[in-house]
């Protein structure tokens, strides 16, 4: 191309495209980068994993007494004098349902309603980035934040856990024990099943995301969404409708810490999960696609 | 392309831009040229018909030509909270025909380019309007291209900033790319365009090089005397048309005349000629005529 040679752009060689899965890795790299060295997203990162250290300590303080507890997040609170592994479960069930989404919110708000915002959004296009591969490389970025969020507050809860209490078999809300690793590989199945959870909201977040350049209002509406579905699932008059709302099978990983393993109900809510990012994958695809994209 | 009230914002533009040139594409502010230029890069889609961009047609997909384009449209846009060269980065990494090998030296060499080198690690928040749409032309240059496509490059710039993305501009057309600058002022197309296109309410009133615009306007003789009236009597009677008399200034259309005959004339009959010069109308007056006078600004 005599126009390389005169602008003196060396090793280009537009007759050869690097191979798909290259170029689509690298952009999700620029984008991991993007979300992950983003100030405010590290701030935000290191509030989950303030969480459960204070949780850690309040525990430490003001230790339940063993075989205490009660409903929700109370199952794990009577066993952590016992077992610190349950500090990590209490801190997943308890920022599971406020501040993890939030964090989630706040990405997936951002992650196309950010770019139209600060009208990066027509300079990835025009590159041209491509809507398709943009908007798939968003999403992985979105999964990725969910894991990254829920092994963060796992991992701190396990750590505090280890340091304020003693560790070893873990005993089962189903009353059996098992060993250790068994123990903490409940808990990363637990751990991926959340994410799931979490990768369905930024799903809903990502969809509302191309509708406007305004990340806030995205953010808003998901947390409005989460505390709405929450409040209903807790009402049983509504019974009827709780199977369909977002949040009803969120902490229903205890049944991961039964033996055997209630995989029912574990894949019921993996099920719920994928048609929330079946039917809001589509519809954010839809919507980008045809985007006039006039900011 | 329509609006979704169903007015019309761009209708029916065929833009030949001769491969080389530098184009300047003019238009009053609303006339729908960054409505066109969004069309043609793919952002907003046209309600009705299609379009050709560098003979590929926008229904066989553009991504497979915008890689031969670069593109600053409406200022430059980037992330803040990066510096200048990791915007480039993530701009590099959104192209899929970019090689990640030689990613560092054609940043590098972009920056260079725009004179950006020395600020490249500095946070885009702290870069000057002008640096920024210098970064924006740079992401233009991360690769060769074809064509480049610059919406209002020096919209709120100082005389500095302008300077520096006039000269730019040429450099980039010097190298062998042709550029389509969008602009409405006219000052700025008139130092680097050779070609140029004219919009009013969507619709292309206009287009060829610049020469054929100025040749559109008609040459006027002045003539400044104390006998305006009979200098005017003297250019009737030699044929002149389109006769003004003001202020003691004679105007006339001077069509094929010669201007020094005319003088000679004036001469000869007795007239005083205190001045006398031909005038082509400026751009901007043809500009006016093209597209409209606008809001009444003679009162």
């Amino acid at each position: 191309m005599s126009t390389a040679s005169a602008t003196g752009i060396t090793g280009f060689s537009p007759g050869r495209q690097a191979a798909p899965v290259r170029h689509w890795l690298r952009l999700f790299g620029s984008e991991l980068r993007n979300v992950f060295l983003r100030p405010r997203n590290l701030a935000m990162l290191a509030v989950l994993a303030g969480a459960p250290v204070f949780l850690g300590v309040v525990m430490w303080v003001n230790t339940p007494a063993p075989g205490s507890g009660g409903e929700g997040a109370g199952v794990f609170v009577g066993q952590i004098a016992d077992n610190g592994v349950f500090l990590s479960l209490f801190a997943i069930y308890v920022l599971l349902t406020v501040l993890l989404p939030l964090a989630v919110s706040v990405v997936a708000g951002d992650s196309v309603a950010g770019e139209a915002g600060l009208g990066t959004l027509r300079t990835l296009l025009t590159v041209p980035a491509g809507r398709a591969r943009l908007l798939v490389t968003k999403y992985a970025m979105i999964v990725v934040f969910c894991f990254a969020a829920t092994l963060l507050v796992a991992g701190v809860g396990l750590l505090m856990g280890a340091i304020f209490f003693p560790v070893g078999p873990v005993t089962l809300l189903s009353g059996n024990t098992v060993s250790l690793a068994a123990g903490l590989g409940r808990l990363a199945l637990i751990v991926c099943y959340v994410a799931a959870a979490l990768s369905a909201l930024g799903a809903i977040g990502l969809a509302l995301s191309t509708f406007t350049q305004h990340a806030i209002a995205v953010m808003a509406a998901i947390l409005v969404l989460v505390i709405v579905s929450e409040i209903l699932d807790a009402v049983s008059q509504v019974a009827v409708i709780h199977p369909y709302l977002p949040s009803h099978f969120w902490f229903s990983f205890d049944a991961l810490l039964r033996m055997p393993i209630d995989w029912s109900q574990v894949l019921h809510g993996l099920a719920s999960f994928a048609a929330y990012i079946v039917v809001f994958g589509a519809v954010a695809w839809t919507r980008m696609r045809r985007a006039n994209i006039t900011c | 392309m329509r609006f979704r009230s169903g007015q019309l914002a761009v209708d029916h533009i065929d833009l030949a831009v001769p491969p080389g040139s530098v184009y300047g594409f003019l238009g009053p502010n609303g006339s729908g040229k960054t409505t066109t230029i969004r069309m043609l890069l793919g952002l907003v889609h046209p309600t009705a018909g299609t379009f050709r961009v560098l003979g590929t047609d926008a229904r066989d997909g553009l991504n497979s030509v915008l890689p031969r384009v670069g593109a600053l449209v409406e200022g430059p846009a980037f992330y803040p909270f990066l510096s200048g060269r990791q915007n480039l980065a993530r701009c590099d990494a959104a192209d899929p025909s970019a090689d990640l090998r030689t990613a560092r030296s054609r940043i590098d060499h972009s920056l260079d380019q725009v004179g950006l080198l020395a600020a490249a690690d500095k946070r885009y928040r702290a870069y000057s309007l002008g640096m920024k749409q210098r970064l924006g032309i740079a992401a233009g240059l991360l690769r060769p291209r074809d064509l480049m496509i610059l919406d209002e490059p020096t919209n709120g710039l100082d005389p500095q900033g302008t300077r520096e993305i006039r000269s730019l501009v040429k450099q980039i057309a010097a190298d062998g790319t042709t550029v389509f600058v969008s602009s409405h002022l006219l000052a700025e197309v008139e130092q680097i365009c050779s070609h140029v296109g004219v919009m009013s309410t969507g619709k292309l009133v206009f287009q060829g090089t610049l020469a054929q615009l100025r040749s559109r306007g008609e040459p006027r003789i002045l003539i400044r005397s104390t006998d305006a009236a009979g200098a005017a009597e003297v250019l009737g009677k030699l044929g002149l048309a389109d006769i003004s008399v003001a202020d003691g200034q004679v105007s006339a259309s001077l069509a094929e005349y010669a201007p020094e005959k005319i003088n000679a004339e004036l001469v000869h009959g007795g007239v005083p000629v205190a001045g006398l010069e031909t005038v082509r109308p400026s751009l901007e007056d043809l500009f006016v005529e093209l597209t409209g006078e606008g809001f009444d600004v003679n009162g």
